[in-house]
């Protein structure tokens, strides 16, 4: 399905789409109580209640007030119903203000300054600099000569660095003036939530002639919630409005998860709902046997002789009633209010700040925090998670001559620096790529100083070291690159960017020198990415060698590379390019394929080597979380060598003679096949031995194993303590996480880039840290932190005492609920089984409410053991894993009828024993007191 | 200097150790010796309290005396139901009742108690399952009424006694309907024996529950009669028997106080009772005694509290010494690692 946009066509659209009206609510007036009620009946909890509460009206079968369960029951969706209001209403404050918000639309060839909700598909919106963008648009004008224009697009992906956008070619040089009455169509998908795809073709109407179909990708758009920066003024096309925006589709509300906690009380509620039930059956058959042999003699009842058609139900139904109460109707209430409180708990704790940035820790499902302390597998990621994501470029291999190994800085190697100063050719065309083989924006403040605004940290480190080395990259105006080397200026012009994927593992610019013309392919990237297309005759091994010594030392290396074009090869190769962007299905696959076409026979230049810190306290908080049982695996799309080198830097393996790695690799399943079953094997005889195994497996090999030995190679997860995946895509994270938990295990997955979004989602748990790849990972999260080690405190004090309090909590309501119903039904075995409440109602609620519901709540501040003691022993946290308290459901509720009966049979027998022979005592039908005699 | 001091004074707010769950909490740790002192200290608590209960629940004395079927003459026993719906036999009665002490009495309680003792009466039927048996009964009442009277009209709950003759009937609801009308007269040496009925009943049903301007309204005219009738000249606060009998009882078998013997009776004296043998407990095989009691300070004859106390003191003397024993034997150093489960696994594997 396509979208046909008509620019500047007033009313053609307005009835296809809807306008640009927000709209977040869940409710409205009309629809809330509703569809309020509505949801909160579809738990089946709320409905045994709802039906309860029904049957206490009716007056003949009720043993107690219907207020004592009316009352709790208003209550409970009061509350709930309030929460969900007051949310819905402070989301219809912010829709409204964003929707009553002025912007400057085109409407009838004349610029106007309407509100944001009237605008349609096809307007043309106007936007100043640092404006909000009101809908997302297709640019047809900047203030900036060549077209260009910056957003931020935090408020999309997290990310605080400047992007630019550009107007697509058709519009170029188009009038200001003549903006207002542009015309022409846009043919576009149909909303999606994909914030990093937009294919789609413009086309302009006569006068604004252009026979071309102009393709369109994100590069083209600006979207909802974007800021425009460093840019006067821009105009767009609005192509997606309202609710229908990229960001609008992608608000969807993730599924809610659900702890090991909360499935348990599930089960056992269900399980005392069966028993209740049973117990209903027995005692009301008995009880209308008693009632027609015996009742019928106690001519003080006045027994009808023939009642009502329903008679033999009223018993049941009276039994029903009063078991009711086995069910604690409280637990939901004070489990959500302790839940809240633990996550306010981790929000306000002091040592969860990471003082460097001053974010605190901050929990954003306050629903899952007792899961903390069950947890089994962190999955984690690596680059920004275990390390600093602080890149500082260290070494590099030009042409064969290692720089930087002495000293450890190749910025201080004096080698390096006289080189550069000798402007040695293969130097200088290195330090060309570092510096102009990129997307960073350079940004000139007024005193003269260059910074740069990139999106990945590699490229930043090697501007920022280029520059360094006399190579400063200075200037960006539209195409032309403006370097500045030993004192002269040299231009470049982009003529086009191959982006970076992941699956392509390189990127290339194709540039034009201005002095002499010549067009140059620029590439860097993975090894394997580039390596092995040099061209033939090159000698690439110590390149290799280089990037393996690279890599034991944990740096990340990337490869550069350059090949001369032809004028004719270029031209030829440009016109695929530009078909390949202009369609509109598999557009990312036809590019690159059609860059592979550019991409081969390369002059391989050198290796860059960049460091990336592990961040503090990393390796305690592996090793005391491993001595509390957890088991860790690494998730890092780093290369192998240098994940292992990190590994072994941050204890997550130990290193030799204490420790075995296991490598799982090969190319064929058959190859795999086997090096999975070795592993098997030894981790097998192994297992026994106190010893330290872990296994490797890279991207490739894992795609084979999942795919065709998904068995075995479950049996080796849950053998296996410790593993590190390199080389995986995101999706693989995810698939990886829903391995362990199909186990049973309980996973936690920490991460901070957004190609860890998908294995937080996926997880048990999931942990961002926000850190400096933005705040997706963060957003996504149910919990983010600072830093790494954060969590060590996350898990063994938070997770602890919730799961400790909750399990407490829980139990104590099961069992409160139980005792007081146990003696109900040991009652009506005095009262002639026919379902007497011993208790009037309002001791009842005040059984449930005062005596036993918010004193309990207290436990919330309820500490077992001090934090110090916990952090010194983490084994402790072995016995909230192993379930202390979450025994095999059928187990427990066995185990708790059995132990609350007898106790309720002691109580009961203890009332009959005290009054029963109690001289004067008057014992009432309430309270029993004794009367004395003065 | 002055932000860094607020800082502090911030930090020590008691709501800033709230956030940070560090408010000051006293952690006991039950160490041995702690336990051992507390189960002693129990020990040395409850048997004496349940030594001094004992001692005063034995010296109450107390005569059961079931009459229920000595009082229907020899003739109609065979069929009892019939002989009490006959209002034409009278239901008189008379029994005697001697206050021989028990045998335990001379052991436990010598030198106070040797003195005539104060008699108090009190009526027990017992029903065999008890008017408390079926909801129908127990909510078949309305406390409102009872202390509004007529003015209050949602009479609802006292189905099927709720009105005759489409007029209300004050009180209403079975409970009163059924209302105890065996009458007693007690008769010593010739001489009637002063019963005070009055104060029978809780101060506060009296004060609060049953209203002062509230009489007796068509009550007991339907077809059916059930139990006693009342005086529709007394307020319902004033009748007594009416409010002792209001308060059901959550057991079977219940008493309910009758009235006090404020004279002294003698060891040797016999009671004469002559009573109206009216209401029926043939029909469902209940039993009616007649209970004549002295009261201690702990009320009637209750061993209950007593053993309790006393098994819970023994036991918890008992524990003690098992605890100290092993205590004693299996001693180790309080806090010493080595016994946490993790360590001990590796010593042992």
């Amino acid at each position: 399905m396509k979208r046909y946009v008509y620019i500047n066509d007033n009313e053609s659209s307005h009835e296809l789409y809807c306008d640009n009206r927000i709209s977040n609510r869940k409710y409205t007036v009309l629809n809330f109580l509703p569809k309020n009620l509505w949801e909160q009946f579809s738990r089946f909890m709320n409905q045994y209640f709802l039906l309860i509460a029904c049957l206490q009206l009716w007056s003949l079968i009720t043993p107690v007030n219907p207020a004592s369960t009316w009352g709790p029951l208003i209550f409970i969706f009061a509350v709930s119903a309030s929460k969900e209001a007051w949310d819905d209403y402070n989301r219809y404050l912010s829709d409204k203000k964003a929707n009553e918000k002025l912007v400057w639309v085109v409407r009838q060839g004349i610029r106007k300054h309407i509100q944001a909700q009237d605008i349609h598909v096809g307007n043309i919106v106007w936007l100043r600099e640092n404006d909000e963008v009101p809908c997302d648009l297709v640019l047809i004008g900047t203030s900036d000569p060549q077209g260009l224009c910056y957003v931020e697009t935090a408020a999309l992906d997290g990310e605080t660095d400047l992007k630019t956008r550009v107007i697509p070619s058709a519009c170029m040089g188009i009038d200001f003036e003549l903006l207002h009455k542009i015309k022409g169509v846009i043919e576009c998908p149909n909303p999606d939530k994909d914030i990093t795809r937009f294919d789609a073709n413009l086309r302009l109407f006569p006068p604004f002639i252009d026979n071309d179909v102009c393709p369109l990708t994100i590069k083209n758009t600006i979207l909802q919630s974007c800021y425009l920066r460093n840019t006067e003024w821009a105009c767009g096309v609005a192509v997606y409005t309202g609710n229908e925006t990229k960001l609008g589709m992608s608000r969807g509300i993730p599924e809610p998860k659900l702890t090991a906690m909360d499935a348990m009380i599930d089960k056992l509620t269900g399980a005392i709902f069966v028993f209740q039930i049973v117990v209903v059956m027995v005692l009301g058959i008995a009880g209308n046997v008693w009632k027609d042999t015996e009742a019928r003699k106690q001519w003080y009842v006045q027994y009808p002789i023939e009642g009502p058609w329903y008679e033999l139900l009223v018993i049941p139904l009276r039994f029903e009633l009063l078991c009711s109460i086995m069910i604690p109707i409280s637990i939901k209430v004070s489990l959500d209010l302790v839940k809240s409180l633990y996550a306010k708990f981790i929000d306000w704790d002091a040592e969860m700040i990471d003082y460097e940035t001053g974010i605190p820790s901050h929990a954003t499902n306050t629903a899952i925090s007792e899961d903390l302390g069950q947890v089994e597998y962190i999955m984690t990621d690596k680059t920004g998670t275990l390390t600093e994501n602080r890149m500082i470029f260290r070494r590099c291999c030009i042409s064969g001559v290692f720089y930087g190994n002495e000293s450890g800085d190749a910025l201080k190697d004096t080698k390096l620096l006289n080189a550069v100063a000798g402007s040695s050719p293969d130097v200088v065309q290195f330090l060309t790529v570092m510096a102009i083989c990129n997307t960073v924006v350079p940004i000139k403040s007024k005193t003269g100083a260059i910074s740069y605004k990139a999106q990945s940290q590699d490229e930043d480190a090697l501007v920022n070291a280029a520059a360094q080395l006399h190579m400063v990259y200075a200037n960006k105006n539209a195409n032309i690159l403006e370097i500045r080397f030993n004192g002269s200026v040299i231009k470049y012009e982009v003529l086009e960017i191959l982006e970076f994927t992941s699956d392509r593992k390189r990127m290339s610019v194709v540039v034009k020198d201005c002095q002499n013309g010549k067009i140059v392919l620029l590439s860097k990237g993975a090894d394997e990415a580039i390596l092995p297309f040099a061209y033939v005759g090159q000698q690439t091994r110590t390149f290799i060698e280089a990037v393996e010594q690279y890599a034991q030392l944990g740096l990340r290396t990337l490869c550069l590379a350059c090949r001369e074009l032809r004028e004719d090869e270029y031209q030829e190769w440009s016109l695929l390019f530009k078909e390949a962007s202009s369609t509109l299905v598999d557009r990312e696959w036809r590019i690159a394929e059609v860059c592979q076409r550019l991409e081969h026979d390369f002059e391989v230049l050198g290796v860059t080597a960049i460091e990336d810190r592990l961040q503090d306290g990393v390796p305690e908080t592996i090793e005391t979380l491993r001595k509390a049982g957890i088991n860790f695996w690494m998730l890092t799309g780093d290369k192998q060598n240098t994940a292992i080198q990190i590994a072994l830097s941050c204890n997550f393996i130990s290193p030799e003679p204490k420790g075995q790695l296991l490598l799982i690799d090969g190319k064929t399943e058959d190859e795999v096949c086997r090096s999975l079953e070795r592993v098997l094997l030894t981790m097998r005889i192994t297992s026994s031995e106190p010893k330290d195994v872990a296994f490797v497996v890279d991207g490739w090999a894992l795609e084979i194993a999942l795919k065709h030995y998904r068995k075995a190679f479950t049996e080796l997860a849950i053998l296996s303590r410790t593993a590190i995946c390199c080389r995986v895509t995101p999706s693989q994270k995810a698939q990886l996480v829903e391995l362990l938990k199909s186990c049973d295990y309980r996973t936690l997955a920490i991460g901070d880039g957004g190609n860890d979004v998908r294995m937080i989602q996926q997880a048990d748990i999931g942990v961002g840290i926000s850190g400096r790849e933005g705040l997706q990972a963060a957003r996504a999260a149910d919990y983010s932190i600072g830093k790494f080690r954060f969590l060590k405190r996350l898990i063994l004090v938070h997770g602890r005492y919730s799961y400790n309090r909750t399990a407490f909590l829980s139990q104590y309501s099961f069992y409160k609920s139980l005792v007081i119903c146990f003696i109900q039904i040991f009652f009506s075995f005095i009262s002639g089984v026919s379902g007497t409440s011993l208790f009037n109602s309002v001791s009842l609620m005040a059984y449930n409410v005062f005596y036993t519901s918010i004193p309990v709540l207290v436990s919330v501040l309820d500490k077992d053991l001090s934090e110090g003691t916990v952090m010194q022993h983490p084994q402790i946290l072995f016995y909230c894993q192993a379930g202390r308290f979450t025994v095999s459901p059928p187990f427990l509720a066995f185990f708790l009828l059995y132990n609350r009966a007898s106790e309720s049979e002691y109580i009961c027998w203890m009332v009959w024993s005290i009054f029963v022979p109690c001289n004067c005592c008057v014992c009432d039908h309430h309270t029993c007191l004794c009367l004395r005699e003065k | 200097m002055d932000t860094d001091r607020e800082r502090h004074r911030a930090r020590e707010t008691a709501f800033y150790l709230f956030t940070q769950q560090s408010l000051p909490a006293c952690k006991p740790v039950l160490t041995p010796g702690w336990v051992i002192a507390i189960f002693l200290f129990m020990g040395v608590i409850f048997i004496p309290v349940g030594l001094i209960s004992l001692r005063a629940s034995h010296c109450v004395v107390e005569i059961v005396d079931r009459y229920d079927i000595d009082c229907v003459p020899e003739p109609s026993r065979m069929d009892k139901v019939s002989y009490i719906q006959d209002d034409s036999i009278p239901k008189n009665c008379s029994h005697f009742m001697k206050p021989v002490p028990p045998i335990t009495w001379k052991v436990s309680c010598i030198s106070p108690y040797a003195e005539p003792y104060t008699f108090s009466s009190a009526v027990i039927t017992r029903h065999y399952t008890a008017v408390k048996t079926a909801t129908e009964y127990v909510k078949s009442r309305s406390d409102k009424q009872l202390l509004d009277g007529q003015k209050y009209h949602d009479t609802s709950s006292c189905q099927p006694v709720e009105s005759n003759n489409n007029r209300p009937i004050v009180p209403c609801g079975l409970i009163a309907w059924s209302l105890f009308n065996d009458t007693f007269e007690f008769i010593r040496e010739g001489a009637e024996l002063k019963v005070n009925r009055k104060n029978i009943a809780w101060k506060s049903d009296r004060g609060h529950k049953f209203g002062k301007n509230v009489y007796p309204f068509n009550f007991q005219n339907g077809t059916l009669i059930g139990g006693g009738k009342l005086n529709p000249e007394i307020p319902l606060s004033d009748q007594e028997d009416l409010i002792v009998w209001m308060r059901t009882s959550a057991l079977p078998s219940f008493r309910k106080l009758y009235g006090r013997i404020e004279e002294d009776l003698d060891v040797d004296d016999v009671v004469v009772v002559n009573l109206m043998n009216n209401y029926n407990t043939y029909s469902f095989g209940g039993k009616k005694k007649l209970v004549l009691s002295t009261s201690s300070w702990l009320g009637g004859k209750n061993d209950f509290l007593g053993h309790a106390c006393v098994f819970v003191g023994c036991s918890s003397l008992t524990l003690a010494i098992i605890f100290m024993l092993l205590h004693v034997k299996y001693r180790r150093p309080y806090g010493d690692m080595s016994y946490l489960p993790w360590n001990r696994k590796s010593f042992s594997g």
